[in-house]
């Protein structure tokens, strides 16, 4: 983030203004990646005018980034409509896809409308493992089709790597296609629980060895040593900082006008079907509950060496049952950069047998003080 | 002397906070802040009301100053915006806009 957008950033917090959002347009998709948290049926999306109307809302509450995702948000027959809607009232528009909707046409389209950046999914630069992730034959070619469309129209692109077991080779392979793409790359190693809580999925993310090796990797952390280093104990400071933006600064909105605090926060909040957005972003309980959240505050995780550096998920944690709680997936990702284990990952280790017992009890003067050991 | 239009940009994505102008510019993502005087020259940039107008309803009207330093002034401030591709600035009125640039 430079510099300028955290003083803004930094401002909004302070003036209570949820400078970004992420909309999804749709749950509806062409691709049924294996890792997606999402139920793909429509139970009921916004129409085009409700979208609109609260893309209103939301200029007049301050939101300056708009994130538009889904799902696949070219499946919405009246995308352009919301995208030149939300360009008159000026966001700074973002957009995550596929991309395998994208041609020509469409990439032209796009740059007319002067969006800042397109975040495509692209698991593996191999057709085999890509396609075997999105479940869609020549989805890896279509993707990349559209992103030499988009570049040629000059327009942004950030490659977005999700790495699992199943393309956990591949992902130098996918930097090496962005740099041959010209176009920026990032990765993930997380995949997330579904949104109604279903968390058969978590089996497909990286073991911790594979973890620690993507960690130990300079050309994705650049200083290993630094990346890596034992956590430095939490200043005052950072134990009354807040854990994450979510609620804060930034909030999310569901294709039936549900809001949540991030995608990744399925906590209930409100419904801009029912309420007006700034009214739910100002008063509800449960954004407020999130909100009044600091670092000291969390039972397991205050105490923790690496409160100051987790990069703890309170969504995560919200769907393991507490968002004050921790998210193991990032306790495993600082164990897995640091070697030490976290609070709570000290907490749930079973109370192992003792395996030396020293008993207090009269013993020959021959005998040695090893020979008490039980 | 000839007259001066200013119009935004409909490519640059913009909002204001805190009566300060947050501005990223369309061509590279560059974000800039505009001060209050610069948000004025931004909010009044409708491609038909001359700079000189501007200064002397909006600007003068706000700000202690002589009419023509804070010509001089806005007309340097608008020509630097014009570089970074935040405004257009023409000696024509710019009519023809593609987006209305409701800046809120």
């Amino acid at each position: 983030m430079s510099g300028l957008l955290q003083e803004m950033t930094a401002k909004a917090l302070k003036l209570n203004i949820p400078l970004n959002v992420q909309l999804d347009l749709t749950y509806r998709c062409n691709e049924r990646c294996v890792h997606c948290y999402l139920d793909h049926h429509d139970h009921g999306e916004m129409s085009t005018a409700e979208i609109t109307h609260l893309l209103d809302e939301m200029a007049d509450a301050g939101v300056f980034i708009l994130t538009l995702s889904g799902g696949e948000i070219f499946l919405r027959k009246d995308f352009f409509e919301i995208l030149e809607h939300a360009r008159r009232l000026m966001f700074c528009v973002k957009l995550k896809t596929n991309a395998v909707l994208i041609r020509e046409k469409e990439a032209a389209r796009l740059r007319g409308l002067g969006i800042e950046s397109i975040q495509i999914s692209i698991y593996s630069h191999r057709p085999e493992v890509h396609d075997a992730i999105t479940l869609v034959p020549g989805s890896l070619k279509r993707s990349v089709e559209a992103i030499r469309f988009l570049k040629s129209q000059g327009l942004k692109v950030i490659i977005a790597n999700v790495l699992m077991i199943q393309n956990m080779q591949d992902y130098q392979g996918v930097r090496a296609l962005a740099a041959d793409l010209g176009v920026e790359c990032t990765l993930d190693p997380t995949v997330t629980p579904m949104m109604d809580g279903d968390r058969s999925v978590l089996g497909l993310n990286v073991d911790p060895s594979s973890l620690r090796q993507v960690f130990r990797d300079a050309s994705l952390v650049g200083d290993v040593d630094e990346f890596c280093a034992i956590p430095a104990p939490a200043g005052e400071d950072e134990l009354n900082s807040t854990p994450c933006s979510a609620g804060h600064t930034a909030c999310y909105v569901s294709p039936y006008g549900d809001v949540f605090p991030c995608v990744q926060f399925p906590l209930p909040t409100g419904n801009v079907r029912k309420q007006r957005f700034v009214d739910i972003w100002r008063d509800s309980d449960e954004m407020n509950d999130v909100r009044s959240i600091r670092l000291k505050d969390l039972p397991t995780c205050s105490s923790c060496s690496h409160v100051g550096s987790c990069t703890r998920c309170p969504g995560l944690a919200y769907m393991e049952g507490n968002m004050r709680g921790p998210s193991s997936q990032d306790c495993e990702k600082s164990f897995a950069r640091t070697g030490i284990p976290s609070a709570n990952m000290l907490a749930k280790k079973p109370a192992s047998a003792k395996l030396v017992q020293i008993r207090s009890q009269p013993t020959p003067a021959t005998v040695s003080a090893s020979a008490a050991i039980a | 002397m000839s007259r001066l239009y200013l119009a935004r940009n409909p490519r640059v994505a913009a909002r204001s906070l805190d009566g300060e102008m947050m501005i990223m510019s369309g061509r590279d993502s560059t974000l800039f802040t505009l001060n209050k005087t610069a948000t004025i020259l931004w909010q009044s940039a409708d491609g038909a009301t001359p700079l000189d107008e501007i200064v002397e309803q909006r600007i003068c009207a706000e700000f202690e100053v002589e009419p023509a330093e804070a010509l001089q002034d806005a007309e340097t401030l608008a020509r630097e915006l014009a570089t970074h591709e935040i405004l257009e600035v023409s000696e024509q009125p710019i009519v023809e806009r593609r987006a209305s640039g409701d800046s809120r």
